[in-house]
């Protein structure tokens, strides 16, 4: 199955209930397994300038690359999944564009976003972020995060200093320590998953989790997820329900099929085997 | 403004202190930030850490130990209004500022810098106090802007931003064909009675008089791969939505479109073969 078939893919994006402007960007591109979604922040429109430059370079960045070159190969310098590479060097791409266009123009001085993003291939999935914006995977009956914010709040976490449970009252909750755009250098944290079919993932801003709890979360899309683009829009409409405070945006990805790179002619053998 | 503790002593207050120290002690001996010349009170008895607007208690190992609002506690996350108790003394814990779940605009992000060179190592054993050691490195180069100067249509704010004039030009144009446009949110202004519990009652079938509450925001009805709908319970109603089946479920035999719809009450829904009755619990 093409990578094509095996994904179904839907986003939204919604101001929310108070905010004037949506500084939240999303792209995807389903034919190179691509997902894309950055929360930009900056006074007046830097926001939606930090996070417009973010997708695009990603997306357009990776899509080239991937017209010469397979996800799946590994890079001849470091041996990790070219995939990898390219969610990590594009990050770091976007962080200049952002950085010098902050640094040349006054009124976009200080912007950044933060970025979450993931490219299937080969049955899995490598995922990059930076500051809050996060990954969940619904498989079976669990719903989880697959990445960790980059935030005051989950240092503090980390660090046994707060609970948890006490985390919810935290005065703190809007403090990245990681963003794009806003020094000279990021790194993006990158890692590889491995999908199985039926596996459904959520990118989303924080106006997502922070307005709907990731327990009713979990539990609508379990429910809605044999229709994609209703599940989103419920999540939307939940978050707006719930205050609507920030601007909320999210992608939804669920794996319908196995999406494997034949890889030489005993690869292409071997599968004959395999199924 | 910072967080502040009123010592006071059968009803009588006897100062004031600020938060303003990333780590402040509570003790019997001189050195401390806050001495209460007690016997009852330990050299160093408490400690109270501050972060950004967060302020921690910790019991420093005290003789006769630490109680907040009634228990006994070794740590605990300050909440506006605590009340301290350390003998006979009272110390109320004040955090006035807008907290997160009141000020339209707290989500505005911002920044931490680290320093370059410090990657945000994860020490997980680290005892709190070294952590906060730790973070004072990292947040004191900047003070975080007062949150009223910022517009209010600005989601997130990096910390060191200076406000220059509005940009006239449009957002940089999105590569994708992938962006969803906006669905208007049903604004919460709608005249329904609300919030009185409601009850489906399965008409015909082999279910035929049995009574569903709708407890949850969300009750999915149906057969899996054949027909199902979703009901949400919403502020201002309750709304039936077509989510898989070769055909819509109807309303008073009206079919369904991708919409969702709100219910009244006693509307008739089909579904799946099956009618049931919608209505709100008296």
């Amino acid at each position: 199955m093409n990578i094509l078939q095996a994904l179904e893919i839907v986003s939204q994006t919604h101001p929310g209930m108070v905010r004037a402007h949506n500084e939240d960007s999303v792209v995807y591109d389903a034919s190179c397994g691509l997902v894309v979604l950055a929360d930009g922040m900056g006074g007046y429109k830097a926001g939606e300038v930090a996070s417009g430059i973010t997708v695009s370079v990603m997306a357009t960045e990776i899509r080239d690359a991937l017209q010469h070159h397979r996800a799946a190969d590994s890079d001849a310098g470091s041996g990790e999944d070219l995939g990898v590479v390219l969610l990590r060097d594009n990050v770091q791409k976007a962080n200049a564009s952002i950085y010098h266009a902050a640094q040349s123009q006054p009124q976009y001085a200080g912007m950044g976003t933060t970025v979450v993003a993931g490219l299937f291939y080969d049955n899995r999935l490598a995922v990059a972020h930076v500051g809050d914006s996060r990954m969940y995977r619904l498989r079976g009956e669990t719903f989880e995060p697959i990445t960790r914010d980059h935030s005051l709040l989950q240092e503090q976490i980390d660090s046994g200093m707060i609970s948890v449970a006490d985390a919810r009252l935290s005065r703190n909750k809007n403090l990245v320590t990681r963003a794009v755009g806003i020094d000279p250098e990021v790194k993006a944290e990158v890692h590889v998953h491995q999908v199985q079919v039926g596996d459904i993932y959520l990118l989303c801003s924080d106006g997502l989790n922070d307005m709907v709890e990731d327990d009713d979360i979990g539990s609508t899309l379990q429910m809605l997820q044999s229709n994609l683009p209703l599940a989103a829009s419920q999540l939307i409409q939940m978050a707006n329900d719930n205050g609507g405070r920030d601007n909320v945006s999210l992608i939804l990805i669920k794996v319908k099929g196995k999406f494997a790179v034949p890889s030489g002619w005993l690869a292409k053998f071997m599968a004959l085997f395999r199924n | 403004m910072a967080a502040r503790l009123i010592l006071s002593m059968n009803g009588v207050v006897l100062q004031e202190y600020a938060l303003n120290k990333e780590r402040m002690t509570i003790g019997r001996k001189e050195h401390n930030d806050i001495v209460i010349d007690n016997l009852a009170v330990s050299g160093e008895h408490a400690a109270i850490v501050t972060l950004l607007n967060d302020s921690f208690l910790e019991d420093l190992d005290s003789t006769n130990g630490v109680v907040v609002n009634g228990m006994v506690t070794k740590k605990h996350f300050l909440q506006n209004n605590d009340l301290i108790e350390i003998g006979k003394y009272k110390l109320k814990y004040l955090n006035d500022q807008h907290g997160q779940s009141t000020a339209a605009d707290f989500e505005k992000t911002m920044v931490l810098r680290a320093p370059l060179h410090t990657p945000a190592s994860r020490q997980a054993k680290e005892s709190p106090i070294e952590v906060t050691g730790k973070y004072e490195a990292v947040a004191s180069p900047q003070p975080l802007p007062p949150a009223e100067k910022a517009p209010s249509s600005q989601a997130k704010a990096v910390a060191p931003s200076q406000p220059g004039p509005p940009i006239g030009q449009a957002p940089v144009p999105q590569q994708a064909k992938a962006v969803t446009p906006p669905q208007p949110a049903p604004a919460g202004n709608s005249t329904v009675p609300q919030q009185a519990g409601a009850v489906i009652q399965i008409l015909t079938g082999p279910n035929a008089g049995r009574e569903l509450e709708l407890v949850k925001n969300l009750t999915t009805l149906g057969k899996p791969g054949v027909q199902v709908a979703v009901l949400t319970r919403r502020p201002h109603g309750y709304f039936i939505t077509y989510v898989e089946g070769a055909s819509y479920p109807t309303v008073n035999g009206k079919p369904l479109d991708d919409q969702p719809h709100q219910l009244a009450e006693h509307d008739i829904i089909g579904l799946a073969g099956i009618k049931m009755e919608f209505y709100f619990k008296s």
